[in-house]
């Protein structure tokens, strides 16, 4: 009954969803194509409402470190930006990996390098899902293809990122920040009461109570065997979350001749090319990667093995690309197309790169 | 007196803070952390606040403040404790939040944090430790580094011309808005630790009866990095330190002036 369906801009299903899912504080930087989130959150005074904070810093560093501390502190805390300034944040990602500190990052991508344009990209799938920051670490990363999905992840990403003690990011770009769909958003979830943090979150820096020694949220250790040891358990932890939190969407693979692996709004792009090919007689289908970490190789693997080639769409030079030739080692042929720079390539270009690049060999 | 007289109950006239816990100090002997250590200790037991303390550790040489005051502690990147102990304090409003930072962490690296955390006026308490060099790293140039001192990046001495001029940020700091309580203290003899503490115990009222941001800037002596005897450090710290950083309040709203 509380559910609603509207039309909205994704960065403002973001916003609109956070609020509903229980989160406790929004920290961001202004930075175009994203900052319709820290706006709709200013405009819904959320603070008067379920009590969530929200302010705007000075600084992407300055976001990144403040859900950094409210993370520690056992509370539900995102921050929004895009490209250049998630590039700032990488600091305080590798901090929250390596301390174990839960936290939302989304990244409504836009085209680099350096400042490059304020046009959609997916040029930050390597920064994304190599850890983008220093050290051997993951960051959990959910890619959402429409409006519905920016208001969904939301919550799945809060849910993971505590579930795994990690910091959690939604990657998305221009495109499916600035579009307006239809969307459903969640029903209203209270906030967590501080009872219910102390049972959820044992770990949370807020103060020792008589029953437990003080907890301790560092990265830092200097004895290199007990640093080797931390490592050893997030490499266990990342494992436990490639086995079990793949997501991933297939659309008409079962008598697919050919593979189209996309994410994002590349996706969207994908799915009309697909409908293209199929008209003309080419059978060709598609799987959508959510998770873009831990990214679904085993799922490309039996698929496109399946199939004479697949094409890596991207709206970038070729990052994925890499994830799927290590998924295929070489069975299958394995194309790239994309454009780069805020340019979005069109599903008729989507068809022609197929058959140009591995229908005519 | 034998030693079993000595150590009864009533003839103790000092003891070390409960919250200070029984491990050997990094710190090198003459460092004033340990005193400034102690008194933080001391005023979260006195106020009571053990329970609901949050403290956030630098950068630097106090990097490891968490291994020795028995609360909670979240360990920050290097000059960012103000950004991680606003959302905490914002968050956890009741909770006693502060940020132990040195001069590189605070004045160099994250002046900004700093900056805005202040003049937000957040409802955190910062304790600066300024001993004009970097200690951990080995004693290099620190913004705090007086003209003419020598360090490992600037052994021919600080030049303006080379390397610009020591940074007044706790007189920056006085002229924010969002600061209620902003004041120079030292720990090097007796007086002098026994008006920091009190400045320390303002500092943390002040932020939980939401006053605004408190910053207790410690002038402090960095005897392995300044490559002196504990002794001789005091003493060119008074000669030569207080010079620069005056002991003293530099602003205080909060209508209650310390004797």
């Amino acid at each position: 009954m509380e559910k609603e369906v509207v039309l909205m801009k994704g960065n403002e299903a973001i916003a609109h969803a956070a609020i509903r899912c229980g989160c406790d504080g929004y920290f961001g930087y202004p930075i175009t194509p994203q900052s319709e989130i820290l706006e709709t959150l200013a405009a819904e005074k959320p603070w008067e409402t379920t009590g969530m904070v929200v302010l705007q810093a000075e600084s992407e560093l300055a976001s990144i470190n403040m859900i950094y501390g409210a993370g520690a502190a056992g509370k539900r805390a995102m921050t929004s930006s895009s490209s250049p300034g998630i590039a700032l944040m990488q600091e305080g990602i590798t901090y929250m990996a390596g301390a174990e500190i839960p936290g939302l990052i989304v990244n409504v991508q836009r085209g680099g390098p350096g400042l490059g344009t304020i046009q959609p990209s997916q040029s930050d799938y390597f920064q994304a899902t190599r850890g983008g920051g220093n050290g051997d670490y993951n960051v959990i990363v959910l890619a959402p293809s429409s409006v519905q999905e920016m208001a969904d992840f939301v919550e799945t990403a809060f849910e993971l990122a505590f579930k795994y003690r990690n910091p959690a990011m939604i990657l998305s770009d221009g495109v499916i920040g600035q579009m307006m769909e239809k969307v459903i958003l969640p029903p209203y979830k209270p906030r967590r009461t501080e009872a219910e943090i102390k049972a959820q979150c044992p770990w949370a820096t807020i103060g020792r109570s008589q029953t437990r020694q003080p907890n301790i949220l560092t990265s830092l250790d200097l004895d290199p065997v007990s640093m080797e040891n931390r490592n050893l358990h997030l490499q266990a932890k990342y494992a436990e979350i490639k086995e079990k939190e793949v997501r991933y969407e297939t659309q008409q693979c079962d008598d697919a001749d050919y593979l189209i692996v996309a994410f994002g709004s590349a996706a969207r792009i994908a799915q009309k090319a697909i409908e293209l090919c199929r008209e003309e007689g080419i059978k060709v289908g598609l799987l959508r990667p959510i998770t873009l970490w831990p990214f679904p190789e085993k799922a490309i693997m039996e698929h496109g093995c399946r199939t004479r080639g697949i094409l890596s769409f991207e709206i970038n030079a070729g990052q994925m690309i890499e994830d799927i030739q290590i998924a295929i080692n070489g069975k299958i042929p394995v194309a790239h197309f994309g454009h780069m720079g805020g340019v979005v390539p069109s599903p008729d270009e989507v068809v022609t790169a197929l058959k140009e690049k591995l229908i005519k060999q | 007196m034998n030693e079993e007289e000595i150590i009864r109950p009533e003839n103790l006239v000092y003891k070390k803070p409960k919250l200070m816990n029984d491990r050997t100090m990094h710190y090198c002997p003459g460092c004033s952390h340990g005193v400034v250590h102690k008194l933080v200790a001391e005023v979260i037991e006195e106020m009571g606040m053990e329970d609901k303390t949050v403290a956030i550790s630098p950068v630097g040489c106090a990097v490891f403040a968490y291994n020795y005051i028995d609360v909670d502690w979240v360990e920050a990147a290097h000059g960012r404790a103000p950004a991680v102990a606003t959302a905490i304090k914002r968050l956890w409003p009741d909770r006693l939040v502060f940020t132990y930072q040195g001069d590189g962490d605070l004045a160099c690296i994250g002046t900004a944090e700093s900056i805005h955390a202040l003049n937000r006026g957040e409802n955190i308490a910062i304790i600066f430790i300024n001993n004009a060099i970097y200690g951990m790293t080995g004693g290099q140039m620190a913004p705090t580094t007086l003209m003419g001192m020598k360090t490992s990046t600037c052994p021919y001495g600080r030049e303006a011309s080379l390397h610009g001029y020591p940074l007044h940020i706790t007189d920056i700091a006085a002229t924010l808005e969002g600061t209620c309580y902003v004041t120079r203290q030292s720990v090097h003899n007796v007086a002098a630790i026994r008006k920091a503490k009190k400045a320390i115990r303002k500092a943390f009222e002040n932020s939980m009866a939401g006053k605004g941001s408190s910053l207790v800037e410690i002038v402090s002596t960095c005897n392995a990095g300044w490559k002196m005897s504990p002794e001789k450090a005091n003493k060119w710290m008074e000669e030569h330190m207080f010079e620069y950083y005056k002991p003293g309040d530099l602003k205080d709203t909060t209508g209650e002036q310390q004797s």
